[in-house]
């Protein structure tokens, strides 16, 4: 289970010896992996493996029990993400997410939605509220820039119809593709996608891929939890697996699903497999 | 249930009497011992009993009639209205809104600025004083502190029950700086706002990690302390004896009221003594008071940090995932809302000339929530609806002479002052559920403004 030394150069996000435990329970147990650079990242696994709390402790909503989680900027800056505070995770080192049950303002309109993502570049255009007050125009262009960036995703989500309408009002798909939108709003340069294809129906896991290959080759990279083999194996372009806590598995898409643990660990082995599971387990655990 | 034909006529007819003879008979059962029924002491200080059958008779009728009308009158004719729609196909909801509903807000702001002189114009000199004072600027304050307590509760979703604090806080500011350094009202104005918004700072900071309930009680708990400290610190505050004679304000420092001052405003314009000129200057103070705090909320509602605030009222999580700092944004709106509670409170110290403990309890942070939820959370305009009927209905209430002859001249309406408020708050709610205002006018639009069901925003949880 060694990471790939070679790779670190080009590596945004870096992974290494996490652990997380809450009170008995070791949820992740010295997890390591990188995300590259420009590249879609899927993090799968079985239910219960722990990707999302993999994830809450990137996007720190957890603080890891053990390890180091280290975020380079294209500037080249470095960030320990599990030193920051919570919000200053996207602020300052530029990770956004979206979350598996929908997060979204449900009162606001999908506009205003997009534009309290752009939080923190309006804020210091309106001189922290004060010279905003005062109605100077530099206030005026930010905020005109704000919807125009808004009107831009908009657009790449095809909700740009239903701008002026509450967040709460769209339907599933719509509101999945609005929290991408929101979280692309902060201008990452790692957006953090958890179960993006949940609930959606095949027309819309296309229109999805899509989107997601779009916001790639605009230069964000992605990491992504999902089930839907379809939407990982189609436009992953590195998989890493998960199970009760440990990695199993690193590489390729099809590398993965020809893994013979990959395959033990989604469909159940066969009897004189299991003892050597077991093994494994227990080097892991103990 | 279609009651359209004549024998169904007399079928709601039948059904009206019996629920009418019905909710007569539960109305005798629950009043009988409450109101049929008084105890008093009489000269040899026994307790005795008398018996008030025409009072329970009335109370008994009311619930009868009552129910007989809704249920043989009032019902068929609003379900027959409903099918007739129906059948018409025309949807209840139009967009066409009379000319008085469009113009509200200017006809609301131009009655308002000719109000003191119609008042005058109206009931003479003297008797206009009431109407100014009581109803105007009584009013006006509760409209200014609903619009104040409006950003915490109504924008930022952050529930403070403790909101009279800051009124406090403000009030003390000014009669104290003023007594011990003689500071004008226009100066201690705006320290009074800067030092209550301070205290909302020191609250807000340790406060603020907590959610919902907790949140509600510590703020309740620090509207506590901050009355008992101005009643146990006797050196400072003289305790229950509260501050008096306190400095009243200035006409921008060119004239003073005072009756004995040599630059006296009614002298200076030759006007008779009255102090009716100083309560609608005063009146035009807290006017424009009121207009500044909305313009300043309409402001930051379009701002980034207004935004914030909705946005954590919505959803706190999705906030830090966007990198909003969220102790700091609830701080602000802390700040912003105890400021405007400090400046109506440095107004009324002004106003009273007198201010102690007993003004800042815990119900006054009620009847100031209460204007904010029946107003429509973030609605400057239903909350201000919501205070002109909740404060101006109980001044109201003193003048109700007539309700007298109705329960017997023992009847004092004022006494019902709270039970009334109570029932008029439930029955409000049942219909209203979102407040007189529900829906939200969004802060930016592409294409079209379209205000935002109240079904879709949500109340925040701390």
């Amino acid at each position: 289970m060694a990471t790939g030394t070679t790779m670190t150069k080009d590596a945004i996000l870096k992974v290494e010896h996490l652990s997380m435990k809450f009170g008995g329970l070791m949820a992740i147990n010295d997890f390591s992996f990188e995300a590259k650079r420009g590249e879609i990242t899927a993090l799968i696994g079985p239910n219960g493996a722990g990707k999302t709390t993999v994830f809450n402790c990137i996007t720190g909503f957890y603080k890891p029990t053990m390890g180091m989680i280290t975020l380079s900027r294209e500037n080249g800056n470095e960030f320990l993400l599990e030193r920051l505070r919570d919000f200053e995770i996207n602020k300052v080192a530029g990770v956004s997410r979206t979350f598996q049950n929908i997060r979204l303002f449900s009162g606001l309109t999908v506009l205003e939605n997009l534009l309290v993502a752009q939080h923190n570049v309006l804020m210091k255009a309106s001189g922290f509220t004060v010279l905003g007050l005062l109605g100077l125009p530099a206030y005026k262009t930010a905020a005109k820039e704000a919807i125009d960036k808004a009107r831009y995703w908009l657009e790449l989500a095809d909700l740009i119809d239903r701008a002026d309408d509450p967040a709460g009002d769209l339907s599933y798909g719509a509101q999945r593709r609005l929290e991408i939108a929101r979280a692309m709003c902060t201008g990452p340069e790692l957006l953090c996608l958890d179960e993006p294809a949940a609930g959606l129906n095949p027309k819309e896991s296309l229109t999805l891929n899509t989107l997601l290959r779009t916001i790639r080759d605009g230069g964000t990279s992605l990491l992504l939890i999902e089930h839907d083999m379809s939407v990982v194996m189609e436009i992953s372009d590195h998989v890493v697996v998960l199970e009760y806590g440990q990695k199993i598995s690193d590489g390729t898409p099809d590398h993965v699903k020809n893994d013979p643990k990959v395959i033990a660990a989604y469909l159940g082995v066969e009897d004189d497999e299991v003892e050597a599971i077991e093994e494994k387990l227990d080097e892991g655990t103990v | 249930m279609a009651y359209t034909t004549e024998n169904n006529q007399s079928g709601v007819m039948t059904k009206a009497i019996k629920e009418g003879i019905f909710a007569g008979v539960i109305a005798l059962g629950m009043f009988l011992l409450f109101v049929g029924i008084e105890t008093y002491q009489d000269i040899n200080n026994q307790l005795v009993w008398r018996t008030r059958w025409g009072l329970l008779g009335v109370f008994v009728a009311v619930a009868a009639i009552g129910r007989f009308v809704t249920v043989g009158f009032i019902k068929p004719h609003l379900d027959s209205r409903k099918l007739a729609k129906a059948k018409t196909g025309v949807l209840e909801i139009s967009d066409e809104k009379g000319f008085f509903r469009t113009h509200f807000l200017k006809i609301a702001l131009i009655f308002l600025l000719c109000y003191p002189f119609l008042a005058m114009l109206i009931f003479g000199r003297q008797g206009s004083l009431k109407y100014v004072d009581n109803f105007g600027i009584q009013i006006l304050i509760y409209v200014m502190l609903a619009w104040g307590l409006n950003i915490v509760v109504g924008l930022a979703g952050l529930l403070d029950l403790g909101y009279v604090a800051f009124y406090a806080v403000g009030a003390y500011s000014y009669a104290l700086l003023s007594a011990h350094f003689g500071f004008s009202f226009w100066l201690l104005l705006p320290m009074a706002g800067i030092l209550a918004a301070l205290w909302g700072i020191i609250l807000g900071f340790p406060v603020l990690r907590l959610r919902g309930d907790y949140l509600a009680i510590v703020t309740l708990a620090f509207g506590e302390i901050i009355r008992l400290v101005l009643i146990n610190w006797t050196d400072v505050t003289r305790g229950t004896f509260g501050i008096s004679g306190i400095e009243k304000a200035t006409f921008f420092g060119i004239w003073s009221f005072d009756v004995g001052a040599a630059n006296n405003f009614n002298k200076a314009w030759g006007l008779p003594s009255s102090s009716v000129y100083y309560k609608m200057f005063l009146f035009y103070i807290i006017l424009a008071l009121c207009m500044l705090t909305a313009y300043v909320t309409i402001r930051l509602r379009r701002m980034p940090i207004g935004r914030a605030w909705e946005a954590l009222r919505e959803d706190e999580i999705a906030c830090r995932s966007l990198g909003i700092n969220t102790v700091t944004t609830k701080l602000t709106a802390f700040a912003t809302g105890a400021m405007f509670g400090g400046f109506a409170g440095s107004f009324f110290a002004a106003r009273q000339g007198f201010v102690s403990p007993e003004s800042f309890v815990f119900l006054e942070s009620a009847v100031i929530l209460a204007i904010v939820v029946l107003g429509g959370m973030g609605s400057l305009t239903g909350i201000a609806i919501a205070a002109v009927v909740m404060v101006g209905g109980t001044e109201l209430l003193r003048e109700m002479e007539f309700l007298k002859h109705v329960f017997g001249p023992d009847f004092t309406p004022e006494l019902y002052r709270m039970l009334l408020f109570g029932l008029a708050m439930v029955i409000v709610m049942l219909f209203k559920p979102r407040g007189f205002v529900g829906t939200r006018e969004p802060t930016a639009f592409l294409k079209e403004r379209k205000a935002v069901s109240g079904s879709f925003t949500k109340e925040g949880h701390g």
